[in-house]
């Protein structure tokens, strides 16, 4: 309807990974919490990834499919 | 618990979260041009789309917070409520009944019992519905502001003349106010688009955690050999009273204690009442008839669409028991292990009340402890480990403590769970900052988007079954459009009231599912021989809808669960019968109130004529309704192929956990 969904959660998650990403990569925090990995920096780029994909697919989307 | 310190990541990406809802709201807000794109989205929304949100719009408040609680409390077979108590009914709704519903193009659940039956049915229907929405809201509202409360480490006490407004007022209507903008801007679609948002924040805001608590505690089956020692002495976590044991799989095997008998299994349930109780009634009550969630079918872009949207549905509702279970065995597990120092978090207990027993535990006389047990126990208001204190007065004897030191000790000695705050100690014990932003940013999602889908449930039904039906008829689609804007607000001020209401009451999974059995079960009755049985009259339907409803209450008022005491739980007229847990008594209730209707339904249809036509019930009754032929689609979009691939996958998942 009008806003293909993809685009609010592609653009969140791109948001939200690259965040995560910066902190986990740039502050110099103890990982003991995290059982010793890096946490932040792992799962942001995970995130980044997923919201990337999502507006990859928003991209082609444009149009919904046709109907069934 | 302790308030947990938040840092600006965390602040960040809850704003960005808040800033894009209500942003989707504003940019849906253009498209907003008629009722039905306001209130049921005008069936234009993408399978994949209307599926994840047809999961998500359950998954709220309850799910995440109660899950973690049961599998604490109960083990793997808590995934009973999912294998059993979901996935077979979604299959059904999917490939049977949405036929009726999407086809008949009733606008809501009690429209199409409108179209079935007639307007008494309807009328029954919508205002209980209506009533049970708001309820499911404010209880939703209710658990986000408790938890912002503790949480969050601002306290807030505004004062306008009179009107005091506390951190809970506070937080309420701001989460409200949140709801209230994306829902009146964008309708339903506002409101499915962030379920769908909110479900991917919960599955990636919760999976690290769930890693990070199995590595901890040594693996899936060193997890598992832990809960296997827990099983045969749960009162040392405090579960279960003393002197209760169980065999060792009861908290890693779903079905072998259920099958042994209520008392061979923490749930006290037995399997007839699991498998009729929860598995058909309570659970086709719900998926197929609560407009909640059919709603969201509804909103499909065509049948195939439509049918297909319970079974994408079903795909990650399968697998939910290893994200929203697990969480809960991982803290018991941990719990039984001393060298992690964890505990499952016990009831909260006023700073003064500490004060007192940390006072107690000072004045102890070390060679008689006794009476500074019961006092603390006295100060605390809560039941006490005795050993544990005993060494924590010996400790303070032998080496002064400091006050802090004393009250961890108490903390760690209270032998009651808060089972409800599981899931939010694992966040804190293990979420850095940035992390424990996404965790909780993901966890308001959910209490909010349980406000809003219960919200926009409730502003169609009525709406079209309330206001259009009765109220108004006849008027400009212009006028119903602006009335389900003034209704939407109306819905989020009785959630709010209700809200308040469920201030009282502690574990809320269990009284949703009172709730639910009391309105749900004879439903399903209902909508049964409605769909199936084309000689069942309005009359009928009516008259044993009603008859469930009530005997429903008959059934709460007359039995009781072992350890409770007559009043809210049950019981308050006479206890006529015992059940061994609360979670069976409502599973029989459900049993007991879906016979009746059932019962009532068939026997009086029987005696009384039908109003409607066989050229009426066309497309409303399935020996009426020409069969949907699906050999054009591909073999992988066929609903009842994936139906049945869907219930082999489940049956399979049964398998591994027996």
């Amino acid at each position: 309807m009008g806003l293909d969904i993809r685009w609010p959660i592609g653009l969140m998650f791109t948001l939200i990974g690259v965040l995560l990403a910066i902190d986990g990569a740039v502050v110099k925090s103890d990982h003991a919490i995290s059982l010793g990995i890096n946490i932040n920096l792992v799962w942001g780029m995970v995130l980044l990834v997923f919201g990337v994909f999502m507006l990859a697919g928003a991209f082609k989307g444009g149009k919904n499919p046709p109907k069934a | 618990m302790q308030p947990i310190h938040l840092a600006w990541i965390d602040y960040t990406i809850l704003l960005a979260y808040v800033g894009f809802v209500i942003g989707i709201g504003w940019m849906l807000s253009r498209y907003m041009k008629t009722s039905a794109d306001f209130l049921t989205s005008a069936r234009s929304i993408p399978t994949w789309v209307t599926g994840l949100a047809f999961i998500s719009a359950n998954l709220g408040a309850l799910e995440l917070v109660g899950m973690a609680a049961s599998g604490a409390k109960y083990g793997i077979s808590t995934a009973h409520f999912y294998w059993v108590g979901a996935i077979p009914a979604m299959i059904f709704l999917a490939v049977f009944m949405m036929p009726f519903y999407y086809g008949s193009k009733a606008r809501s659940v009690p429209e199409y019992l409108k179209m079935r039956f007639d307007e008494r049915v309807r009328a029954l229907n919508s205002v209980a519905f209506a009533v049970m929405t708001v309820f499911a809201s404010g209880i939703s509202i209710n658990a986000l502001a408790k938890l912002l409360t503790n949480l969050l480490p601002w306290q807030f006490n505004l004062n306008f003349g009179f009107i005091h407004l506390d951190s809970y007022d506070s937080y309420l209507w701001i989460c409200s106010g949140v709801v209230l903008i994306y829902v009146l801007k964008g309708g339903l679609t506002s409101a499915i688009y962030t379920e769908v948002l909110q479900f991917f924040m919960i599955v990636l805001g919760f999976a690290p955690v769930v890693y990070l608590g199995l590595k901890d505690a040594g693996g899936w089956h060193a997890m598992n050999h832990s809960l296997q020692a827990v099983a045969v002495n749960p009162s040392a976590l405090y579960l279960k009273d003393a002197g209760i044991s169980y065999a060792s799989n009861a908290w890693t095997s779903a079905w072998t204690p259920v099958l042994a008998g209520p008392a061979h299994n923490p749930m006290g349930v037995d399997w007839f009442a699991m498998i009729f109780g929860l598995g058909f009634v309570l659970s086709f009550g719900y998926w197929c008839t609560n407009f909640l969630v059919v709603q969201r079918a509804m909103a499909a872009k065509n049948m195939t669409a439509a049918r297909n949207t319970p079974l994408v549905a079903a795909v990650p509702k399968m697998f939910f028991p290893f994200l929203v279970i697990v969480p809960g065995m991982i803290a018991a597990a941990l719990m039984s292990m001393p060298e992690k120092n964890y505990r499952i978090p016990p009831p909260i207990v006023a700073q003064a009340n500490y004060d007192q027993a940390i006072a107690a535990v000072k004045a102890a006389n070390p060679a008689d402890p006794a009476a500074a047990v019961t006092a603390v126990g006295a100060a605390l208001g809560k039941k006490i480990d005795d050993k544990r204190i005993e060494s924590l007065i010996k400790a303070e004897a032998g080496g002064k403590l400091t006050d802090t030191e004393i009250k961890q000790g108490l903390y760690n000695s209270i032998a009651e769970n808060d089972y409800d705050s599981v899931i939010l100690s694992l966040v804190k014990k293990y979420c850095p900052a940035g992390l424990l932003g996404l965790a909780l940013t993901a966890l308001l999602a959910s209490f909010m988007s349980g406000m809003a889908g219960n919200v926009t449930a409730f502003n169609t039904v009525f709406t079209y079954d309330l206001y259009q039906a009765y109220f108004a008829p006849g008027k400009s689609d212009r006028h119903y459009f602006l009335t389900g804007k003034v209704i939407t607000v109306l819905g989020i001020v009785l959630s709010i009231a209700c809200a308040y209401f469920a201030k009282q009451y502690n574990n809320a999974m269990d009284i949703i599912q009172l709730v639910f059995g009391f309105v749900n079960a004879p439903l399903f009755a209902t909508f049964l021989l409605g769909m199936f049985w084309k000689r069942a009259t309005g009359t009928g339907a009516f008259i044993g809808l009603f008859c469930g409803i009530g005997s429903s209450a008959l059934f709460h008022a007359l039995t009781i669960a072992q350890g409770n005491a007559p009043g809210v739980k049950g019981g308050y007229v006479k206890v006529l019968s015992t059940f061994p847990s609360e979670m069976a008594q409502n599973f029989w209730l459900a049993a007991f109130a879906f016979t009746v209707c059932f019962t009532f339904t068939l026997v009086i249809s029987l005696a009384t004529k039908s109003q409607k036509t066989d050229a009426d019930l066309k497309g409303l009754v399935y020996s009426l309704t020409p069969k949907i032929v699906d050999n054009n689609l591909p073999v992988y979009q066929r609903p009842a192929v994936v139906g049945i691939v869907l219930l082999i996958v489940c049956v399979i998942l049964n398998l591994i956990f027996w």
